[in-house]
Order: structure tokens, then sequence, then C-alpha cells
């Protein structure tokens, strides 16, 4: 370990160990950010679920994204998996339908960021996040 | 650090590890290589969560999912379903007492709903050996602010503005202590941490110490700049081996930090930290009792003046603080006097932690707003009374304390007003009780903890506790009198008014506050020689109910000193003066037969 | 000085800014009664625990009562030392203190003598509120050879502890258990003989009860006295005859020598003796020892132990057996006097009366318990017979004389028998702090420079400071002195020397509070040390109306030598004034 031998070297410390308690940190207030639900049970992994869920982290994390993923089981809409429920603040939840790493970046470029939305939503006739 | 998308977190506080909490973070981090997931999840030990009615607790994030009464054996089932495919275990989640429904996110429990965290607001959160995830959240930023922004006299300045007051009972403003404390002069001064907790069933110190031990230690080189001591002790009772454990490690990671020795982050500020260990004493949590323990003396209070800040460990001024109010002081300097002091009420600002215990659903550690009332504390936070049995009193403030009413649960608890409702603060221990207890028994309780925690030092608290309690017992056995009781008023006023240390003047807080408010139940005792709560053995009275008793004999052979009597098939009757009130027939009758008054 | 106004009972009254309530009432008049508060002015010895809360008074604006023995003034205090509410708490808290104390004032030593009897007078305690079958504190009793302590009478008012610890820096007492059982005890609650005391007794000097009191003797006595087949004689030590009149309610610091001798011999003692004619024999060993050891060291002899420490006094002796082990050789060897005493009587006496030294009985009246200890000692027994049979107190003393319903007041004087009997000024002042010194240097200094004194007293080595120094100038040769008094002045004294910071030639320890006067066997001072100066005084009267002042010049001691010692430090002389030192056992 090295030694803190000024403010600013605590300064930047923290900076650079902030990191690894931001999903915790994240999960004190997960109203005032977006949640990302990843369908996780049998048939969303066997169609990729966790490879979109890693894809969504590493990019949230890379442009510091205010948004929290969390998994989530069988939704139902086993024909469309890997699902990704997407609650902005203030909107109704969406589900995509059909997620591949690639487009998991383009709802976070796209739709998370920009508002804009993109094709394969499902339409839904439940709140499953705001619940 | 890795890029973990998945905590769990699992309390490792005394009471979850009591319960195997360390054999669970072993089981989980076992399964969860065995699943391959071992780069996505990870497992902590935090401090405490408060909840501990339903411990072991295992938190997982970023879902805030709650499990509660974990088993080692829950483990597999925890990564296989949840962490793997994303479905919650639902029998380990909270179950809400009225709805009965599995709540799946802890935000939703309505224990931590009313809940504002301050003092604990590290712990459950964050691994306290690490000293990493302590500076991740803003740890030694608070002296890192102080030292490179403020003089000792602004930053007292802030914790004046604050309002923080003591928190170990007294309730004495933290800045004025530290400003008086700072402007006596001396070569040599000193920062007292007062971790000797002792009130029965109170524990929010050990728990903080175990959570979030950092946050002490950062409060602690706070208040040494600012009133000019390089030193700093913390007085602990060896009974807490985790939070001294605790300790220890925060203790070494600072210095390899530099955060504790000399020239603290440059700024020349030098601050070394010691430990001292307390046997146990009661008594040894009042400063000067505690100062004399630290000096190698007898733990015995000495009289005030001079204080602590004047003359105080080794003769040179010391400042004494609890650990819960240390623990307010880093969040106090970053986020702001104002921030802090728009938290509470008029007097008393920000917050305070109770350990909630007694007749109550859930039973834990909770850090409320000051100013809420009773009744938000017990019923919603607290899940209100077990069994769905009335409410009767609460005693807050321990053995120092007193007991309040129903008429009080609307009552904003802060410092001034539980002292006008003839209680106290205290370190905050708030045991509930319900209609089957019994007051004057409960008076009894209390006093029997002070008759065996008295130093002995001056003769109104060595033997006027211990007349106290033989007078509670007499009253409790039905020889009591009206005089006893108009006794135990005189007396306790006369402990109240000439007992040498806070210990004695608040000892007979309990009788003389449940002679004030259940004085009908003193007069049950000594008039009718019945005790209304059916607690007191002596003042039970077994009969047998001719009506229902079918003469099976059953009692009569239970009964082990002969006391009942009769033909077979007869109705049966006992003795009372034989009577030991043991209740072994009462539990031997098939009929019903036997009453109890 | 500062002053400030304080209100109290409402007389305005203006006191020094620092002062205590307590003090500040009782230099207007008003007695606040106390209990365990002790202040001894004259010797710097004070204990306010703040325990017994008997001394509580009202102050205006407090809310509750405050001790006034250790809460000082302040400006504009309005303070009440006697409405209802102090009362009622002063009255309640004395009752409870009653009611875990034994009932047995009727047969207890300290009844007449105890400070909680009076207290309990004064406040009027007509009866007990307390439960029925409330529970007692109860505790072993212990006894030691010189004192007893039964401390089911103790009411935690800390004074022995404070004399024990902070005076003494014996710290064979201090505060033990919790709550209703805490009480004052040696470590472990042993046996006081298996602690460090040093049987000093000044823990009996300021008990305030029958707690501590001192081991009892005088039946011992009486039954000595009526043996037909025994002769008794008694000595009696300097420091009695100026106190030994309080207890018949003369005033301190009166002189009953004469009444005394009256009063022993009324007793039946076949010879009333003096110790102070051993006193002067100790000077001409300790004297000549002091001046070989002085002699060499000034022509250079590197080998000699050097300052000369005293060894009167019996608590010192246990005190430096317990604590400095490794000095064992620098205190002198000469026998305390009562001891030189009874040595010369079972030998020289016993033979010039043609008895046995078996039918002699030794008694000697001390204003010291460790005395008793002392008299004990194997070293100082002959085949199982001690030198000295028996060492009573001077309240003792006074307890016999009134069971024999003499009335003291109106003896006539009477003078000590031939020849043990004979005494100067030198062997008086043993009594006091600086005196064994003062007698000593009075001997060597004529004996060094072949000089007569023109100026006997040597004002310099008196006083009743803690610790004193002088040096005094024997034609030219510089000798340094150093007194203490009180067993943790003689520490700071010893550890100085220890260290090299001290350079003596001769050091006198006495261990009570202005030596013997101020012995634990003396008529108990209730927290005034006016009467130890007042017993101070008298003593340096009693030296100055003597004749001959200087011990070489007893004529009874200068015949002792010729007929049956030879020389000081002869070998015989060696043999029966002598003695050596052990290391206490360490447990």
């Amino acid at each position: 370990m090295n030694k803190i031998k000024s403010i600013d070297d605590l300064r930047k410390m923290k900076k650079d160990l902030e990191f690894g308690m931001n999903i915790r940190e994240k999960s004190n207030s997960p109203e005032s950010l977006v949640q990302i639900r990843v369908a996780m049970a049998t048939c969303g992994i066997a169609s990729g679920a966790r490879e979109v869920m890693n894809a969504m982290i590493e990019k949230i994390e890379k442009d510091k994204i205010p948004a929290v993923v969390t998994q989530g089981g069988c939704m139902g809409y086993c024909y469309a998996e890997p699902t990704v429920e997407v609650k902005v603040p203030g909107k109704d939840p969406v589900v995509f339908g059909y997620v591949s790493p690639k487009v998991a970046v383009e709802i976070l470029e796209k739709y998370v960021l920009n508002g804009e939305l993109i094709e394969g939503i499902i339409p839904t006739n439940y709140q499953s996040i705001n619940q | 650090m890795a890029s973990y998308k998945m905590h769990l977190l699992v309390c490792g506080g005394t009471g979850c590890r009591a319960s195997e909490s360390a054999k669970i973070v072993e089981e989980l981090s076992v399964e969860i290589k065995r699943v391959g997931l071992e780069n996505d999840a990870q497992v902590l030990t935090t401090g405490c969560f408060g909840f501990c009615e339903k411990g072991p607790i295992v938190k997982v994030v970023p879902d805030n999912t709650f499990y509660t009464q974990v088993k080692p054996g829950d483990c597999k089932e925890i990564i296989e379903e949840h962490i793997l495919k994303g479905r919650k275990v639902k029998r380990l989640l909270y179950e809400d007492p009225t709805t009965k429904e599995h709540i799946e996110d802890s935000k939703h429990m309505q224990f931590y709903q009313k809940q504002i965290r301050i003092a604990l607001r590290n712990c459950g959160f964050i691994d306290p050996e690490n000293i990493d995830e302590y500076i991740a959240r803003d740890g030694y930023s608070a002296l890192a602010k102080v030292l490179g922004e403020y003089t000792p006299q602004q930053t007292i300045d802030i914790i004046k503005k604050s309002g923080l007051r003591g928190r170990g009972g007294g309730g004495f403003p933290t800045g004025l202590k530290w400003e008086i404390a700072s402007k006596n002069k001396a070569d040599q001064k000193y920062v007292v941490c007062n971790a000797d907790e002792g009130d029965p069933g109170a524990f929010m110190d050990r728990s903080i110490l175990e959570g979030d031990p950092h946050s002490i230690i950062e409060a602690m080189a706070i208040c040494g700049y600012s009133i000019g001591a390089t030193k700093g002790i913390i007085y602990i009772r060896a009974e807490y081996p985790l939070a001294i454990s605790r300790l220890k490690v925060a203790g070494r990671q600072c210095r390899a930090y530099g955060l504790l020795g000399k020239d603290i982050m440059g700024t020349g500020f030098d601050f070394e930290l010691e430990l001292r260990y307390g046997a146990g004493a009661f008594v040894c949590g009042e400063e000067t009792a505690l100062i004399r323990s630290m000096e190698g003396f007898r733990g015995e209070p000495t009289v005030k003046p001079p204080f602590p800040a004047e003359k105080g460990y080794m003769g040179k001024p010391t400042n004494v603080n609890n650990v819960e109010t240390f623990a307010n002081v880093p969040a106090i300097i970053l986020k702001g006097a104002d921030w802090f002091s728009s938290i509470g009420t008029e007097k008393s600002k920000g917050t305070k932690v109770f350990a909630l215990a007694g007749k109550i659903n859930n039973v834990g550690l909770i850090e409320v707003p000051m100013g809420i009332t009773l009744r938000e504390v017990i019923y919603e936070i607290g899940g209100g009374i077990k069994g769905g049995k009335k409410f009767k009193a609460v005693q807050t403030g321990g053995p120092s304390g007193g007991c309040l009413t129903e008429k009080h649960l609307d009552v904003p608890i802060d410092y001034d007003n539980l002292i006008a409702a003839g209680s106290m603060m205290g370190s905050g221990g708030m045991i509930v009780m319900d209609e089957d207890d019994c007051m004057v028994a409960v008076a009894k309780f209390y006093l029997e903890f002070t008759v065996e925690e008295s130093c002995g030092k001056c003769a109104p608290c060595r033997v006027g506790n211990k007349r106290l309690h033989e007078n509670l017992e007499k009253i409790c056995n039905g020889r009591g009198t009206t005089e006893d009781v108009e006794y135990l008023k005189n007396l306790g006023k006369v402990i109240k008014d000439t007992a040498l240390c806070g210990l004695g003047q608040t000892s007979p807080n309990p009788v003389l506050s449940t002679i004030e408010h259940f004085y009908d139940e003193y007069l049950a005792h000594v008039t009718e020689r019945r005790c209304p709560a059916g607690q007191c053995k002596a003042l039970k009275l077994y009969t047998i109910i001719a009506d229902k008793c079918t003469g099976c004999t059953a009692c009569v052979r239970a009964c082990p000193v002969a006391a009942i009597t009769g033909e077979k098939r007869q109705p049966h009757v006992i003795d009372a003066e034989k009577c030991i009130r043991c209740g072994a027939c009462f539990d031997k009758c098939k009929f019903s037969a036997i009453h109890v008054q | 000085m500062e002053k400030i106004q304080v209100t109290i009972d409402n007389k305005v009254v203006e006191v020094a800014k620092g002062t205590t309530i307590y003090k500040a009432a009782k230099d207007n008049g008003i007695d606040i009664p106390t209990l365990c508060y002790l202040n001894l002015d004259h010797l710097k010895i004070e204990n306010r625990p703040g325990g017994c809360r008997v001394c509580v008074v009202e102050v205006e604006g407090r809310r509750n009562l405050a001790p006034s023995c250790s809460t000082e003034c302040s400006d504009g205090m309005v303070i009440r030392t006697h409405n209802v509410r102090v009362l009622n708490a002063r009255k309640t808290v004395l009752e409870l203190i009653l009611s875990d104390h034994p009932k047995e004032c009727l047969i207890c030593s300290s009844s007449g003598n105890c400070d909680l009897q009076k207290l309990s007078q004064k406040l009027g305690i007509r009866e007990i509120h307390a439960v029925e079958n409330a529970e007692m504190s109860t505790y072993r009793k212990d006894f030691s050879p010189a004192l007893r302590r039964d401390m089911d009478k103790c009411i935690m008012c800390r004074r022995c502890e404070t004399i024990c610890n902070d005076i003494q820096t014996v710290g064979a007492l201090s505060a033990v258990n919790r709550g209703f059982m805490s009480v004052v005890a040696p470590a472990f609650e042993q046996d006081l003989v298996d602690s460090p005391c040093t049987f000093c007794g000044q823990c009996v000097a300021v008990c305030p009860t029958g707690a501590l009191t001192p081991f009892d003797d005088t039946s011992k006595i009486i039954r000595a006295l009526a043996d037909p087949q025994k002769t008794v004689i008694v000595q009696t030590a300097p420091a009695v005859r100026a106190a030994l009149g309080e207890e018949f309610g003369l005033q301190p610091g009166t002189l009953v020598t004469g009444k005394m001798v009256a009063a022993l011999r009324q007793l039946g003692f076949d010879k009333v003796f003096d110790t102070d004619f051993a006193a002067d024999l100790t000077i001409m060993e300790e004297g000549t020892e002091l001046l070989n050891r002085l002699t060499k060291f000034l022509s250079g002899d590197k080998s000699v132990k050097l300052p000369l420490l005293t060894s009167c006094c019996p608590a010192w002796v246990n005190f430096f057996e317990e604590f400095y082990q490794d000095m064992l050789d620098v205190p002198s060897t000469a026998r305390s006097p009562q001891q030189m005493f009874g040595s010369i009587a079972k030998n020289y006496f016993a033979e010039l009366l043609k008895i046995k030294r078996e039918d002699l009985v030794v008694v000697s009246i001390m204003p010291c318990l460790a005395k008793k200890f002392e008299c004990q000692r194997e070293e100082f027994a002959t085949d199982g017979n001690p030198d000295v049979d028996f060492s009573i107190s001077t309240r003792e003393l006074a307890s016999l004389i009134k069971s024999a319903n003499i009335d003291f007041n109106s003896l006539e004087d009477e003078d000590f028998d031939r020849p043990l009997g004979e005494s100067t000024g030198a062997g008086v002042i043993f009594g006091v702090t600086g005196g064994v010194i003062e007698a000593a240097v009075r001997t060597a200094y004529e004996l060094y420079t072949g000089e007569k004194l023109t100026k006997i007293d040597f004002t310099e080595l008196r006083g009743l400071e803690g610790i004193r120094m002088a040096t005094v100038n024997f034609n030219g040769t510089q000798i340094n002195i150093g007194i203490a008094h009180q067993l943790g002045n003689a520490r700071k004294l010893l550890d100085g020397i220890r260290s090299g910071m001290y350079h003596f030639h001769a050091i006198e320890i006495m261990a009570c509070p202005g030596g013997c006067i101020g012995g634990a066997g003396q008529p108990l001072h209730h927290g005034d040390s006016n009467i130890i100066k007042a017993r101070f005084d008298a003593i340096y009267r009693e030296d100055a109306s003597k004749t001959i002042r200087k011990s070489h010049e007893n004529p009874y001691i200068i015949k002792l030598y010729e007929e049956y010692l030879g020389k000081p430090m002869s070998e015989k002389a060696h043999h029966l004034l002598h003695t050596h030192y052990f290391k206490k056992d360490k447990n």
C-alpha cells in the first residue's frame, strides 16, 4: 500500500475506488436511475442474456451512464429472448426483445441517452419494475 | 478492481455471526465458484443491517433483495436460483407481518422506510475491514477537508452550528464540549472515544465499531485537530472482541496509508490512536470513571468540576465523546451544519440510533430522525407489539431512564421531551412492554442492574439502590404496604438529589416513573395483594373451579408440596398457605379447572 | 487573591476564589456535618472523595444537591445548608449508611470515639427506615498483631485508602468489589500480614468508625499485673506524655509525665521506667555508628555506606524491608529504643534483680501500633521469650486507667524509677519528626569536634514540612541531613538517594505524620491537625525543661556502659542493642 501523502492523493484515490462501490451506491437510490432488468431465466441465458448483460454493464461503466442493471426471471416472452426491460425515471417501462450485445449498446445509446425509440419493443400490459 | 455485476452483502455483526454468518460467506463463495460466476458476483462481509430480529441477513445488490434468517444450507439455492437465473428465493424474503407479503426490495420494508442513516450510513453497506471501501464512500474526505480548508475554531463552529449533542446519554452540545477543551491550554491533550457501552439491550456503539470503524477514527482525528490533541484513545469493553479486532485492522490500515501517525496527508497534523480495554463495568461509561479506569485506577467517578475538558486523562484536558456522536461528525463536515440541523427538532438535531427490544415484532437497530414519535417507531418501524398484544409502556434510556406510556405515544422523541416525560434519551435502548409485564417487576429488574453495577463509592447509590431493590422485592412478594411505596418515593428522590455520578442520580428513575404512571399497579400489589399483570409469582392465587374439576387427581400427583387435597372423583381444593405457585397443577389439568388470579 | 461573594443561609459573605462551600461556611460559623471528608492542614493530608454525601447543600439553580466539601464557591452563589430538602436528604443518606452498619455500639471499641455515632446523634436519628431483614454487607474479619479489620463497620469513606496509598505509598489497601459489597481491603482480600502493610496504623488513626481498630492487648497486661510470680515493669515512649491527657479532657499539648507515672504505679507496675532512657542509649550506639561511618568516609573509604538512616521507627523498618530490599545495609543497625530497653531490661536489669527473664514482664506504652508487631519479631526474643512482652498504645493505657477507677486529673506528679527511668532532653525529642537526628547531632557534634555545644537547639532540623533538608557545621565539616516523616515522603527521599540526586550523610525517617506524636496509638485527632501541632510544641517544651539535654551526659547511661556494656558498638552492645534486616517475602 502506498502512503497518502497529500489531500490530493486522497481525492485521486477516492476517484479510483468509487467505481467498485458503484453497484452498491446505485442500489441505494434506484428510483433516480435508469433501471435495466435482463431476463436471466434458463431461456434467457440459453439465448445469450449473460453476454447482453455484460455488454450493457461495460457500456454503462465506460460512459458513466446513470443506470443500474439487475437480473430478472423469465418474463414470459421466451420466444423473444434475450429480453431487456428498461425503465427510465418518469416513463413507463419498455421491454426489448431479441437483444444482442450490439442491440444492447444501441438501446443505451439511443433510447436511454437520447430518448429515441428503436426496433424490437414488445408491447406490455403490466408494470414490473415499478410494482 | 474486478467489475462485479452483483454484490452479496452478508452481515458480519456479532448477532449474525453467532448464527453462522461466517459460514454463509464461505458457502456463498464456494457456490459462486461452482457455477462459474466468480467474476460476476462478489461476496462481502459488512456490518450490521439493524434487522437483527431476522438474522442472519444476506442482501443482494443492485436489486436490493433482502434475505432473512439465512442458513448455510440456503446458499446453494440463492446462488443457483437468484444469482444464476435471476429468480429470487421467495421463502427467504422478508414477510410483512401485516400483509403477509414477501417483500422483494428492502426499500419497501417498513422497517427501513422511516429510517435516516447517518451514524449507520456505512453499516451493512461496506466491508468494515477494507479501508478502500470507506475511502470510496468519501471516507477521510472530511478529515482532508478540515485539515485543508478549516481552522480548528472553524471546525468547532461547524459542529456547534450543526446542533449535534452527545449521544451517550447526557446530550451535552458536542461543539461546546470541543470548544472548552480547545480553550484549555496544555502541552498534551487527549481525545477519548467512549466505547464502554453498557445499557442492557443497547448495542449501537458496538454495531458502528463493527460495521464502520474508520468513521470513528476519522472523527477522532477531526476532533484532535479541533481541540489541539495529538493522541486519541478508544476505551472499549473487552467483551466486544469483534469490534476490537475491526478497530485494530482499521488502525493498521490507517497507519499504512499515513492517515494516522505523523504529518497526516502532508498537512503537518499528527494524530495517534490507542485502544484501552474496559472490564465491562457499567459505571465506566461515566466519563470521569472511564478516565480513572484508563489511568489504571479503580473505575469510579470523581467529583465534577473539574471536568475532563480541564483536567482529564493524566490531568490533561481531555475530550470524551461517545461512539455514535463521533460517527455523525464526518457526515456533518462533508454535508454541512445546515444539512444536519435541518433534520430533527428545534433543540435536538440529526438522528438517533435506537436499539428496539422487548415485546416488539422487529427487534433491531434503527436510526431515526429526532422528533419521530414513539408510535411511528413502535408500530411502523417496529412492526407493532408481538402477538397482537396491548402496548403498555416503553422504557427508554435503559436503567437510567424511565417508562413512557400510551399517552406519550405521539410525543416527538428528543432529548428535552423525554426528560419532560420523566425519562431520558440515554444511549438509546428502547424496551417495549406489553400488557403481560408487571411494572413493579420491571422497576425491580432495572434496580437489580444498577445494584449490580454501582461502583460503591457514594452511599446513596451503594446502599440506597440496594434498599430500593429490597423494597420492590418486598412489594412483589406481597408483603409491601402503602408506606413502602411512599418510602420508595422519598428514597428515590433523595438518591437522585445526592448521588455522586450520573449512574446514581438516574438509577431511581425506573422506580419513580413507574410509580408515577402506574401507581394503581403498585397499589394493587400492596393493598389487594394482587399483581394485575399476573407476573409476580408470590401474588398468584391458584384455586380449583369445582364445577370443572373431575377429581382425576392428576394435579395432586403433580403438586410438589402436597398442597392439593380431595377425594377421587370429587372436586379438589388447593391450600393457599402451602401452595408455592409453581403452576404444575395448571399445566397438568386437562379440564381447565385450575384458576389463576 | 481574588475575592468572590456568596450567600450562605441568607448571609452574604466574601471568600477567596477557589474556596469550597464547606470551608466558606465553616469560616463563617456554619459547621456543615461531614463524614468522609478529612483535612489535616498542617500535614497536607486531604481526603475528599465526595462519597458519603452527608455534607450536601442546596445551591440555587443546580438540579441536585452539591457536596459542600468538594464544590467550589462561585461568584453570586446562593447556598442553603439546612432547609428541609437538605436536612431530609442528609438524614436519609445517614440512615442508609446506618442501615448497613452493625448496631453493636455498646461494645464497639470505637464507641464514644466514633464519628458516625456522633453524626447520628447530631442529626437526631431515632429510627432507620429500611426493609425488614435488610441485607448487611459482611466480610471476613482480619486480625494482625497490630490492628484489627472488621469491615462490616466500613462506611467507604476511603480515608484509610488515601492514607495508605497517597500519603504512605504503601498500597496495602484499596477499594475492592462493587456496589453494596464494595469495601476497602488488601488486594484479593488477603490478610494484612500477607500484604505490604507496614502496620504504621495511620489507617486506624483516621478511621471514623470501628472498622479499623488497634489490636487490644490490655487484658494481657491486667493478667500479668495480677500474677504474683511476675515482676512487671513498664516503659513509656516520649510521645505518650504529650497526648495522654487528651483522653482525660485536658487541652492538647498538656504534658502529663508526672501523672502518667503515678497512674502506672497505681495500676500496679513494679517499676515505671522511661523509653527516653533507651533513646539516650540509642543515640550512643547510632551516633557512634554515624561517627564511625563518617570518619571512614571523610578519610576516603569508598566502601562505607552513607547516608546513615535511622531505624527507630518500626513501620519504617517494615517499609524498607518491603520496598527497598537493595538498600538493607544502609540503615543503622541500632535497635529501636523500645527494643533496646527490652534487651537491657531482660538482661542487665533482670540480673540486677536476680530474677529469670521469664519472670520479668516488660510492657511498653507506645504511641504506635507497629510497635506491637515489632516486639513480636523473632529476632527480639531469647529462647522464645520476647524482650518486650506487650506493647500497648496510649489509648489502651487511657482505657486501663479509666477501668481501674483512677481519677487521672487529680493525681500528684511522680517521678520515674531508677536506673532505667533517667533521661535527657535528647531522649524526649525522639517523639517528633527531626528529634532523633537532632539528638544524634547534639552528641555526634561534641564527640566529633571534642567541643561543647554553645547552642543546643538545632531549629533548622525542626518543623512539620514533610521533607526537610539542612546542613550542620561540624567545625568546618559540613554534614548534610535529610528528614522525612510519612512514608510517601520517605520514598521520595530514598528514590532521590538511589538515583544519586541527593547526597546526605544522615537521614531520619518517621512513618507517622509529625513523628510519633501523630502515631496511630495516640488519642484520635478526628481530623484536627492543630492537635498534632500542640503535641509537637509540648515535646520541645519538655526538652527545654530538662537540665541534661544530651544523651551522652545521661549519668545512668554512662554508668551502664561502665558497669555492663563497655563501649558503644562493643561486642556486648552489638549483641544486645543491634539487629539486622530481612527481605520481606514476596508472595
